[in-house]
């Protein structure tokens, strides 16, 4: 049956937004685990974890994160498990986070001056010691506004979630669409939402890089 | 144990594969039409009038900041309520080339600004017409500042090309959806696709490296 679009659809889709959220974070938060993992395999001195980081950020940048999110949910059966929407999207979303904040936080740590580095092992600081001390801060600091940026095109990506099924904020429009019939207001509400998480934050990362870039001037 | 069958994708590689081919013809056209839709941004960006300007900025930051499948889905199922209908694969292009073209915008727009005045001047004193100025002092440099960032836009719309398979627009991706459905080799039916756009990707990379060699490799003289 067709009905209006009532303020209940609009709650609906709404309340569909935590879900967008919670699965963004969920990515981000294991992107971040998997992104330094890569990110300092990637700029280490042994060839092999080199070797093995570079391979996963090219495969991860080469494919389309759709590929990508159906490859994770049909080969949750290959190895075993049920199949479940959330576990494939947080699954294929970590990785694609990792893949592409390992190449951000390489670049990030690769951009602190080397002088840095050498100072510190002169200093006889360890690996572990100089990363944590002397490198990596410095490393965040260049890293933010990318990261920030990449935090937008992370919030994007949760949306072909909806592909395999999860109810996210796309998905619940594609339902309120299915009952009411009214694409045009629908998809422009799930837009506007969309807008309105991502905007921010896309402000938020122009503001950061414009004072980076003051402060490499000075 | 997992019984990994990879006889309907080798039966079916011919339909897989030119369904690469569509993706491939796809993209280049959402490259080529983007590439119009992007420069004639950053002009209308560029040029000083007010309003023109405010108009873009909104297309660019509303598209930059809503996901392309919500975009895809609205200009297939929404704009048909406003009278304009289209088929899959017409709302596919235009999608693409909506999305790719504010992209473009922001970095043809940083491609012109990178050029300093002083050269436009210096092109002057040496005694070049408005259009050889313009082409050999101002576009050529641009676009080789540029070049890197375009093309890894490029690149990563063909990867986003993908997408257009949820409204069943004829590419790679709904080549595989359709050969899913008739033999449910799921799992190796999707790898095979992902190889398939990896090696695409791969093409494409080593096509606009060649460009480039050709195009941009001129003393840079820094």
């Amino acid at each position: 049956m067709i009905r209006e679009f009532s303020s209940a659809d609009i709650l609906f889709i709404v309340t569909a937004v935590r879900w967008t959220l919670i699965l963004s974070a969920i990515a981000f938060a294991g992107g971040a685990i998997g992104g330094l993992a890569i990110a300092l395999s990637r700029s280490s001195q042994n060839r092999v974890l080199r070797r093995i980081a570079t391979g996963f950020i090219q495969v991860f940048q080469g494919t389309p994160l759709l590929m990508q999110l159906f490859l994770v949910y049909f080969g949750l059966a290959v190895v075993g498990l049920p199949i479940d929407p959330l576990l494939a999207a947080a699954v294929a979303l970590t990785l694609h986070a990792s893949a592409y904040l390992g190449e951000i936080w390489r670049g990030a740590i690769e951009a602190v001056p080397s002088g840095q580095s050498e100072a510190a092992t002169a200093l006889a600081l360890g690996y572990r010691d100089r990363m944590r001390h002397v490198i990596l801060p410095q490393a965040m600091r260049i890293a933010t506004a990318p990261t920030v940026g990449f935090l937008v095109q992370l919030i994007k990506g949760t949306s072909l979630a909806s592909i395999i099924g999860f109810t996210e904020l796309t998905r619940a429009g594609q339902i309120v669409n299915n009952a009411t019939f009214q694409p045009f207001l629908v998809f422009g509400t799930v837009a506007a939402l969309y807008f309105l998480l991502c905007w921010p934050l896309s402000l938020l990362a122009r503001h950061l890089e414009a004072r980076m870039r003051r402060a490499l001037m000075r | 144990m997992y019984q990994f069958n990879f006889q309907p994708v080798i039966q079916n590689l011919d339909l897989l594969l030119f369904g690469a081919w569509l993706t491939v013809r796809l993209s280049l056209m959402a490259m080529l039409f983007g590439l119009v839709v992007s420069v004639l941004g950053a002009v209308a960006k560029t040029s000083g009038i007010r309003p023109l300007r405010w108009l873009v900025d909104a297309y660019v930051e509303v598209i930059r900041n809503t996901p392309f499948l919500v975009q895809i889905f609205f200009i297939f199922f929404g704009l048909p309520a406003v009278g304009i209908s289209m088929s899959p694969n017409t709302a596919a292009l235009v999608a693409l080339v909506v999305n790719v073209g504010a992209y473009g915008t922001e970095i043809i727009r940083a491609g012109i600004e990178s050029i300093p005045r002083g050269q436009i001047e210096a092109g002057r004193a040496l005694g070049l017409n408005p259009v050889q100025i313009f082409r050999y002092v101002v576009v050529k440099p641009a676009l080789r500042n540029i070049y890197p960032s375009l093309t890894s836009q490029f690149i990563y719309l063909m990867l986003t090309s993908s997408v257009v398979s949820v409204i069943s627009a004829n590419d790679l991706a709904s080549a595989g959806a359709d050969l899913n459905a008739r033999t449910f080799a799921s799992f190796e039916i999707y790898l095979v696709l992902t190889v398939l756009y990896f090696l695409l990707a791969l093409g494409f990379s080593t096509l606009f490296a060649a460009i480039r060699r050709v195009f941009f490799t001129y003393p840079a003289g820094r």
